[in-house]
């Protein structure tokens, strides 16, 4: 990202948060996963809820569909690089279209953002829709943007009949 | 109705150590339509545990066996499974997943009905003979049969049914090793896992205690449990498969991946030792030392015929699936814990669970797509037409990675379908 001002959370605008979503969601289209992993901070973290249960809900405590703690977070971008990755063998069609986006909160290590977002995924001639809400939760390291919580929740009724999280949301 | 010669679905020769499941079971419209006559409908089917309505005026509602279901908790504490369809003309009475509620009204002409199913008033009532609302077919129909067993509550659409008990038969010795992990109580977790595979629903059942492929589909999982620091023991995966009886089976091992109750793994830390050694000493005060080692050092994939799964593993899943084509299932899982268990065990159970568990987990995903993969390949049924499942055959014990828990399963999907042997 080519930022000529020193980016800081109160300084973030909008079109820098969305550039910064686009290039995310491009490096998850692309299977660019090593990548995309380094969009997230030293200990960022990867939720996908289960569709019954609160959108603040916490892991420790109710059953999502994916936790992911900074350590697990990598081993799912190894997971899903290998061959024997079975569930993306050969690989999907990704593509996620990201919209309205908001910068909900700032605080002075942290901006809370907002999106909605749609992932199709084809494979084997079935192409399924994931729809639902990002939440982020953003920090500046050394001019850029990073990714402390990513947490994708489903507007649908569970995953049906997707029936399956294997990719990236 | 086909004798299981004249069906040739399940081919069996002992001497031969031969059996063979035809592909048209898990494809053909017609024996879906005769699944649900002769299985959904006249076998005990899970419902809920009771630990999801825990205070008076509880409720949920649930899809089970192709029916609409409302479990209510009454004003006096006493559940009822009814049908959840106004007896008036037909609208689902109760429309929301749960909550907490004195009665029910049914929106479309406003019929009232109290928790127990009774019709406590409705709009008009002078256009009706006195008595009407006192007519048994004037309230929320129970279901034909309601029983529970330590907790697990089932239902039958066939009032003439065996009693759940004489149904689970040696089922319950293994339900048991997981309702006695806590003196309090277990319940489940907050939090649904509501999926589905493009496949039919046989083969989730065979796959759920199917220990043969782990080294295969699950190997990026086992690279993850080797990549983990201090996520392993060096306890070896090995144990024995059991065929039940009554279709029900259960694959038993020990494994090197820690559980909560009470198998600790060195990344739980010292104090985690401390506080699993005392989980475990109260299973020995409890049980005596054989029974709390098994309850704390070996893993359980029970299945219950047709379609219940208890998995007492790295967590503990219990999940149903249902077919709504016969290559498509709608299933549903829910974690299940002790009640008293502290945040930090609860913690690590969550965390393994959707380590292992789910669709977005690093295991399930993988059965989905060898599921779906198995579905496209019975396209070929016509050429290739019977799948094997004979490994171990003939043994004494068979191995917790051979076959003879599916061939019991199958064996009762003959007898129940065909009226074959037992």
């Amino acid at each position: 990202m080519e930022l000529n001002r020193p980016l800081t959370p109160a300084t973030v605008s909008r079109s820098d948060v969305e550039e910064f979503l686009f290039l995310e969601a491009d490096l998850i289209d692309t299977w660019q996963l090593p990548a995309w992993l380094e969009l997230f901070t030293e200990d960022g973290v990867y939720y996908v809820p289960s569709t019954d249960v609160d959108a603040d809900a916490s892991p420790d405590n109710n059953l999502f569909y994916v936790a992911d703690d900074h350590f697990r977070l990598g081993e799912r971008v190894k997971r899903l690089m290998k061959r024997t990755a079975h569930a993306e063998f050969p690989r999907s069609r990704l593509r996620h279209l990201v919209s309205n986006v908001r910068v909900t909160g700032r605080s002075e290590d942290e901006l809370r953002v907002s999106c909605a977002f749609i992932t199709y995924r084809s494979k084997d001639g079935i192409t399924d829709s994931y729809v639902g809400t990002g939440l982020y939760r953003l920090a500046v390291r050394d001019g850029q943007l990073r990714i402390k919580e990513k947490r994708s929740i489903l507007s649908s009724d569970g995953l049906r009949p997707q029936g399956r999280v294997s990719f990236i949301l | 109705m086909l004798t299981p010669t004249e069906a040739d679905i399940v081919r069996t020769d002992p001497e031969a150590r031969s059996f063979t499941v035809s592909r048209k079971a898990f494809a053909d419209q017609d024996i879906l339509e005769l699944e649900r006559e002769r299985i959904f409908d006249t076998c005990w089917l899970y419902l809920a545990h009771e630990s999801e309505l825990k205070k008076p005026g509880d409720f949920l509602t649930r899809s089970v066996g192709g029916r609409t279901i409302l479990l209510t908790r009454d004003a006096k504490g006493v559940l009822h499974a009814l049908l959840n369809t106004c007896p008036h003309r037909g609208a689902r009475v109760c429309r929301e997943r749960s909550g907490n509620a004195k009665s029910f009204q049914c929106f479309y002409h406003g019929w009232v009905f109290g928790s127990d199913g009774h019709l406590r008033n409705l709009p008009g009532e002078e256009g009706y003979p006195e008595g009407f609302a006192q007519r048994p077919t004037s309230r929320l129909k129970p279901v034909p049969r309601f029983e529970s067993y330590r907790g697990f509550l089932f239902i039958c659409f066939d009032p003439n049914a065996v009693s759940l008990p004489d149904y689970l038969g040696n089922a319950k010795e293994y339900i048991d090793l997981v309702a006695d992990q806590s003196e309090v109580g277990m319940a489940v977790v907050g939090g649904t896992q509501e999926y589905s595979i493009r496949a039919n629903w046989k083969l989730l059942a065979e796959n759920s205690f199917d220990g043969y492929h782990a080294s295969t589909n699950h190997a990026t999982y086992l690279d993850y449990l080797r990549s983990t620091t201090g996520g392993l023991v060096p306890v070896k995966l090995e144990g024995i498969a059991r065929d039940l009886g009554n279709g029900h089976g259960v694959a038993e091992y020990s494994g090197p991946w820690g559980r909560p109750i009470a198998q600790w793994i060195p990344a739980w830390g010292e104090e985690g030792k401390q506080r699993l050694d005392a989980i475990y000493q109260k299973l020995v005060a409890r049980f005596g030392t054989e029974r709390a080692d098994r309850i704390a050092f070996t893993n359980r994939n029970l299945h219950i015929f047709p379609n219940l799964v208890i998995n007492d593993i790295m967590a503990i899943t219990v999940r149903t699936f249902y077919p709504t084509a016969p290559d498509f299932m709608s299933i549903n899982a829910w974690a299940f814990a002790p009640v008293d268990e502290a945040p930090a065990e609860r913690q690590a159970r969550l965390f393994n669970f959707l380590e292992f568990l789910g669709p977005g987990g690093f295991a399930t995903p993988d059965d989905i797509e060898a599921l779906e993969q198995c579905q496209a390949g019975f396209a070929n049924r016509g050429e290739v037409a019977w799948n094997d499942i004979s490994k171990g055959m003939g043994k004494a014990v068979p191995s917790y990675d051979d076959e003879a828990q599916m061939r019991g399963y199958w064996t009762e999907w003959n007898r129940r379908m065909f009226g074959g042997q037992a």
